[in-house]
């Protein structure tokens, strides 16, 4: 059974997604400290906000530090919405540091017609990756979000969406993937997303 | 480009779903959690709770009930009725539901729209309005009007509908949801007019809600309304229409909907 720590920063309702991971028959751990991390097989960071808030939390929970050790020595990280963005090295929308682990930055979704950009928009795969198997190439998806992450190195992106103009709504990078939509509230196909990241995980 | 959205709403009264014209010869149509399970496998794109009861001894059964449909319903959840408070907001919201919907209490103090908004963003504020139509003076061609109204029907506020939708998208309201008190439950169609004068003043989303009857009216009120989404109860709870039959009517008529996960 795929052991999953669910980290809790405060930037967010957990019961969809938790229950979600449950469903697909994860064990799920709801982490509020770097203490209560242990050793998973995957760490789920999921969040709406500002990512400036979200790090500092992050910090003062030692969780930063915790989760850098954990996915240092094999564990892996999914991150949702606001969790993905803090893959990345810096967010425009305060200039606050991310996790930086991949390369580039969180900008503003360009030329949208609406922001915040919620509901529900088109995932296309730009890039075969075993977290989309199965979905069709382009898949509808529910989205609450005003940014969006720039990778530097383009082949991170596994899929883009418009809303506007295009931006990353998945990425993956060894063993960190994120996705900038809500699978927990996606329906069917988010379960299915859910359910190809537990598999990918799976020890 | 943002896909038009189909939304089953539940009634809900004591923690059970209730059908029937929305206050009066009510009968029990089941439990929201299982409901909202079946309409989201059923292709849903969100769920609309609206608690009916709303009386402050009921809270903690609405709830309950919001937090056992978030386990199950993996779709946003809407819910709505009795929010009173940036405190009633946060109660649903840590509940599991994605958006709160306010009406009553934000005609009386419109700047519940400004805290909650503030406090929550506004992606998570929708702002429910009940409207009835104006009655024109005879042989006057003047364009139809629509006041605002509370306590389902029952109250007028002599509020001009368009112009409070207009401030309520102003101080932060995300989504307007608009329901035609004329036509709700009646199942004669949308009030197009009603649609088509508000989506066209707001910059924010307009839910169509109230006259739903066959799988034509919901796509009259996105193509000829300006609708964003639609909203309907008893053409779903009574099995006159499946979710995916309106998707499909929709799809037909050059809709973008979500088609995926209706099969």
């Amino acid at each position: 059974m795929t052991s999953v720590a669910l980290v809790d920063y405060g930037a967010g309702n957990l019961l969809s997604i938790g229950r979600a991971l449950e469903v697909l028959g994860a064990r799920v751990r709801v982490v509020r400290g770097g203490d209560e991390l242990g050793t998973p097989d995957l760490v789920v960071v999921p969040g709406v906000g500002a990512q400036g808030p979200a790090m500092r939390r992050l910090r003062r929970s030692h969780l930063v530090n915790a989760i850098e050790a954990v996915v240092g020595s094999g564990a892996w990280y999914f991150g949702i919405c606001l969790g993905m963005q803090l893959l990345f090295e810096a967010s425009e929308e305060d200039g606050s540091r991310g996790l930086g682990w991949i390369a580039g930055e969180t900008r503003r979704v360009p030329s949208a017609p609406t922001l915040p950009h919620v509901g529900w928009n088109e995932v296309e795969t730009t890039a075969p990756h075993p977290m989309l198997a199965g979905l069709a190439a382009r898949v509808p998806m529910y989205f609450v979000h005003s940014y969006a992450p720039v990778p530097r190195d383009r082949s991170v992106v596994i899929a883009e969406t418009s809303h506007g103009g295009r931006f990353a709504s998945a990425v993956a990078q060894d063993r960190l993937l994120g996705v900038q939509f809500h699978p927990e509230k996606s329906g069917s196909d988010g379960l299915r997303v859910l359910d190809n990241v537990l598999r990918l995980v799976a020890p | 480009m943002l896909l038009r959205r189909v939304i089953p709403c539940l009634d809900v009264r004591s923690g059970r779903v209730v059908k029937g014209t929305r206050f009066v010869s009510l009968v029990d149509a089941g439990d929201p959690a299982e409901l909202s399970e079946r309409y989201a496998a059923a292709g849903a794109d969100e769920i609309v709770f609206l608690d009916i009861t709303a009386a402050v001894e009921e809270r903690r059964t609405l709830l309950d009930a919001v937090e056992r449909t978030a386990r199950r319903a993996f779709v946003p959840l809407t819910v709505g009725g009795g929010v009173r408070s940036t405190a009633d907001m946060r109660a649903v919201l840590r509940a599991g539901a994605d958006r709160v919907a306010v009406n009553s209490a934000a005609v009386a103090d419109p700047s519940l729209i400004d805290r909650c908004a503030r406090r929550f963003g506004r992606q998570c504020v929708v702002v429910s309005i009940d409207a009835r139509r104006m009655r024109d003076r005879d042989g006057e061609a003047s364009s139809p009007t629509w006041e605002v109204v509370v306590r389902g029907g029952r109250d007028g506020t002599g509020r001009d509908v368009v112009a409070w939708a207009v401030e309520a998208a102003g101080r932060g309201a995300g989504e307007i949801l608009l329901t035609s008190i004329d036509r709700d439950g009646t199942r004669a169609g949308y009030d197009l007019d009603l649609l088509r004068a508000v989506s066209s003043s707001v910059g924010v989303p307009v839910v169509a809600s109230g006259g739903a009857g066959r799988p034509a009216d919901l796509v009259a009120a996105i193509v000829e309304g300006g609708a964003d989404a639609v909203l309907a109860a008893s053409i779903f709870h009574r099995d006159l229409h499946g979710i995916l039959a309106v998707k499909l009517a929709m799809a037909a008529a050059g809709v973008p909907v979500r088609l995926a996960g209706a099969a």
